[in-house]
């Protein structure tokens, strides 16, 4: 359906159909319109169908591609696949749109007295392996450093992460998932000892009731949106929607409640508080599978550079965690969260109901937080002192921003302190990942380096000499880029961009590196659910566009890693995926071969005897729980989760005087990201050309500011200049104002704070004080 | 030369007849929504005039609730 040579009278017909579409949106958040997929595609076209995930979000909606003449000419959803079931989004059946735009980076460019001159890949590679070399034999290995994403795939992530940790022996290696997932991954690891979600998406079909935790599913989740709405009208499950703005979930849902930035961490607590007061505590399942702990507290927010912090857990029992408790008594935290006593009693008596199943939902409202790790353990803390969690209907479910965040980025490990098993602060770990890369155990570092944020201060410092970034876009997506921009364009740092298009990013560097996208190459994801996902590669891509794992590949036989990395080209995807299947072998965390997801639309991990693993920790469905118990919570050496004793604390900047409002950022339904991909898709770069700042109506009308004006928003960083949007897709609380991140005309992140969770290390997008002013 | 597009909003059951009954008009581009009781319409039509007198035809349908447009384009053929 989408030729390249579409007529402008067709794109303008294909505007109006979307803008109905849109419409409709507006009217019925969740709307989904399947047949569009069909529409345009030749009666008389021989298609190839092909199967793969799509590439925008974590959900991983199924897609099928089809070919004709070796271009992908139409996308529909995959029937088979249980995650969709056949339907997509906007963005989904749009997506194969910007594979031929124009700019498409299509060779190397390598920057020669300032200017790019295209160069032959061989020539641009050999000159990023030398580059590596040299910085490593005059600065040190810890002066390289590589910045991957949730968006490269499975093996990329494996490969990069080989190259960095086993052959060149630092952990300098970071990627975009610590800006979006890191929380819920901290938040997982210090309750259950182990990552990801234990549920499924499955839960959708058995829950009665959905609490979304600063979560716009209409818009972000749209398919899983669909599905619950679907729910909601078949069998009466209700949607909750918990937020700090009003947006198309909001209006969709059965109820809608409020509350103040921050305080999400007290309002869990005061949840617990009546559960336990109510006496709809699961006491025998917290008896036989909970233990309590605390940790430390006022932790500071990670302003400063080369900022350190080890949390010291000591274990407390029940009376401990209910005497704390007492401070959060739904009367007290009305007062300061802006919830009534009555919201709150709601929220509790949801959860505390024995016979309704609830799950809760969240993303980057909770895990974009500079007390996100406390959040993940304070909603878990409800699910596990009410015995709601691993079962059909019943768990805490994180939900993941791009395509391979889980897949790549936290079960390969992309990031300073993971290997693909484990850690590399545990000397077992390392020893496997030795044995299975074949190199001295010596060579893999014991300490975690640079995350995501320290980094690219790193690099500001100078102590970064060399950086190669790949599938992600930090100059429009790091917070505080006022500062990151300056510091990327220094000379003291060699910048390698790998991508599809340019971006401000690629502005930067030094050599630009053609990258393949994802149709175009073999690859595996995996989503939210734990569901890795194979497809084989598509259609070429032009000119001499290569895959981000055989580009390290490459580079690494020229630094003379080549026994390392003995993959054939042809079928490098195929190798690395078995060889790295090893470091998770059993029935904890066993991964389909590759044989079967070639065949089927994904499988989920723990793979046991054929078997995808949809509860973990349930002993009616999970292969490894062992205790002889109805749970087992294995991850950690006792067999129990930990309830989590965690106060509420402030943001690190609160709006005041001079600053009076808060900012919040986040996005859109029709722009992925940064949108160096989505507004490369015309019909949705004209469904949403810009970015603005969204006002309360009261705040505007006091401001005397209308719809379209030009609106300067400063904070002690930076400024950024948008139209104003009063009234039009989401409504923010007032005293607050809300910027979608996805425009690089108008870099919000100029403008926001550079503080993060001390324990996960993710930044807080949603918190800072801003001023307003007309332009 | 208008494009113009609409929502469309069928009688409670009958969704499926008016999807078939706009279809059937040659000026007409249609897309059901998978989830909910309404369609999306794209009309392309020459002129003002032949414009209106479509839009006076699908008022006749039976299966029609009611129209409700959204956007509005006039441009020029290629």
């Amino acid at each position: 359906m989408y030729k390249s040579e579409t007529t402008r009278r067709n794109f303008i017909k294909k505007m109006a159909m979307l803008s109905a579409m849109t419409a409709a949106a507006s009217m019925f958040p969740g709307i989904l319109f399947a047949s569009e997929q069909e529409n345009g595609i030749p009666q008389d076209a021989n298609l190839d169908w092909k199967k793969g995930p799509c590439r925008f979000c974590g959900v991983g909606c199924g897609i099928l591609v089809g070919t004709e003449n070796g271009k992908a000419v139409a996308v529909k959803g995959d029937p088979n696949s249980s995650v969709n079931k056949g339907l997509l989004c906007v963005k989904g059946y749009h997506q194969i749109m910007c594979i031929q735009s124009k700019d498409r980076l299509t060779h190397a460019l390598v920057k020669k007295n300032g200017t790019y001159v295209q160069t032959p890949i061989n020539e641009a590679l050999d000159i990023v392996a030398n580059k590596m070399k040299e910085t490593i034999t005059a600065h040190g290995k810890d002066a390289v450093a590589m910045y991957t994403s949730g968006q490269s795939t499975i093996p990329e992530g494996y490969i990069a992460s080989k190259l960095m940790k086993g052959a060149i022996g630092t952990n300098n290696l970071d990627c975009n998932a610590r800006l979006c997932m890191a929380s819920a991954v901290a938040g997982f690891l210090t309750t259950f000892g182990a990552d990801e979600p234990m549920g499924c998406y499955e839960d959708i079909d058995h829950a009665d009731y959905f609490v979304t935790w600063g979560n716009n599913m209409a818009e972000m989740h749209p398919v899983l949106f669909s599905r619950m709405l679907e729910q909601k009208s078949r069998r009466g499950a209700k949607i909750i929607d918990f937020a700090t703005r009003t947006t198309r979930s909001s209006t969709a849902s059965d109820t809608s409640i409020l509350f103040e930035p921050q305080t999400d961490l007290a309002i869990a607590n005061a949840i617990c508080y009546e559960i336990i007061k109510n006496g709809w505590v699961n006491n025998s399942f917290v008896e036989k599978h909970c233990s309590f702990s605390k940790g430390r507290t006022q932790m500071g927010y990670g302003l400063e550079d080369s900022y350190k912090f080890v949390d010291k857990p000591e274990k407390i029992d029940f009376e401990a965690y209910k005497e704390f408790l007492k401070d959060y008594s739904p009367e007290k935290v009305s007062n300061y969260a802006k919830v009534t006593v009555k919201d709150i009693k709601y929220l509790a008596a949801i959860y505390g109901d024995p016979n309704k199943k609830v799950v809760s939902y969240w993303c980057m409202g909770m895990n974009q937080h500079t007390r996100g790790t406390w959040m993940n353990n304070l909603v878990y803390n409800i699910h596990l002192l009410t015995g709601k969690i691993s079962q059909p209907g019943n768990g805490p479910f994180s939900l993941t921003g791009q395509p391979s965040a889980c897949g790549t980025a936290r079960e390969v490990g992309t990031f300073t302190h993971k290997l693909p098993h484990g850690v590399v602060m545990n000397k077992k770990d390392r020893e496997m990942a030795a044995k299975i890369w074949k190199v001295p155990v010596e060579k893999i570092p014991s300490k975690p380096t640079y995350h995501a944020t320290e980094m690219f201060r790193a690099v500001d410092r100078g102590a970064i000499k060399f950086i190669w970034t790949q599938a992600t876009n930090p100059l429009v997506s790091l917070p505080k880029t006022s500062r990151y921009r300056p510091a990327m364009e220094k000379k003291s740092c060699f910048v390698v961009v790998s991508d599809v298009f340019p971006t401000p990013t690629s502005d930067v560097a030094d050599v630009i590196l053609p990258a393949s996208w994802h149709i175009e190459k073999s690859g595996l994801y995996g989503n939210s659910e734990r569901r890795t996902q194979h497809w084989n590669k598509m259609v070429e891509g032009p000119g001499e566009t290569m895959d981000d794992a055989w580009m390290f590949i490459e580079v690494a036989k020229r630094m003379g890693y080549g026994d390392l990395f003995p993959y054939s080209k042809e079928n490098h995807v195929e190798e690395i995926y078995n060889e790295y299947r090893q470091f998770h072998e059993g029935a904890k965390h066993g991964m389909a071969p590759l044989e079967v997801l070639k065949k089927e639309s994904g499988a989920i991990w723990p793979y046991v005897n054929g078997k995808s693993t949809q509860w973990r920790f349930n002993a009616q469905y999970d292969p490894a729980c062992s205790n002889g118990e109805d749970f087992h919570f294995y991850g950690k050496p006792d067999g129990k989760a930990v309830i989590w004793q965690r106060p509420f604390e402030e943001a690190p900047e609160k709006p005041d005087q001079e600053y009076p409002f808060w900012l919040n950022t986040g996005r859109v339904i029709e722009h992925w990201h940064t949108g160096s991909m989505t507004r490369r898709i015309p019909v949705l770069h004209q469904a949403m050309p810009n970015a603005y700042v969204e006002f309360h109506p009261d705040d505007a009308k006091s401001l005397g500011i209308r719809n379209k004006e030009r609106i300067k928003i400063t904070s002690r960083r930076g400024s950024c200049i948008l139209p104003a949007s009063i009234n039009e897709r989401g409504l923010p609380t007032k005293g607050q104002v809300f910027v979608p991140f996805f425009d690089e005309n108008m870099l919000i992140n100029d403008v926001t704070l550079d503080a993060f969770c001390p324990i996960s290390k993710e930044p807080d997008y949603k918190k800072c004080a801003v001023k307003v002013e007309k332009v | 030369m208008p494009i113009k597009s609409y929502i469309v909003h069928p009688i409670k059951g009958q969704k499926e007849a008016l999807l078939i009954a706009l279809r059937n008009l040659t000026q007409c581009e249609v897309i059901p929504a998978e989830n909910q009781n309404v369609l999306a319409l794209v009309t392309d039509t020459s002129n003002q005039k032949e414009e209106e007198l479509l839009i006076e035809q699908i008022d006749t349908i039976s299966s029609l609730q009611s129209l409700s447009l959204v956007s509005g384009f006039n441009t020029t053929h290629n």
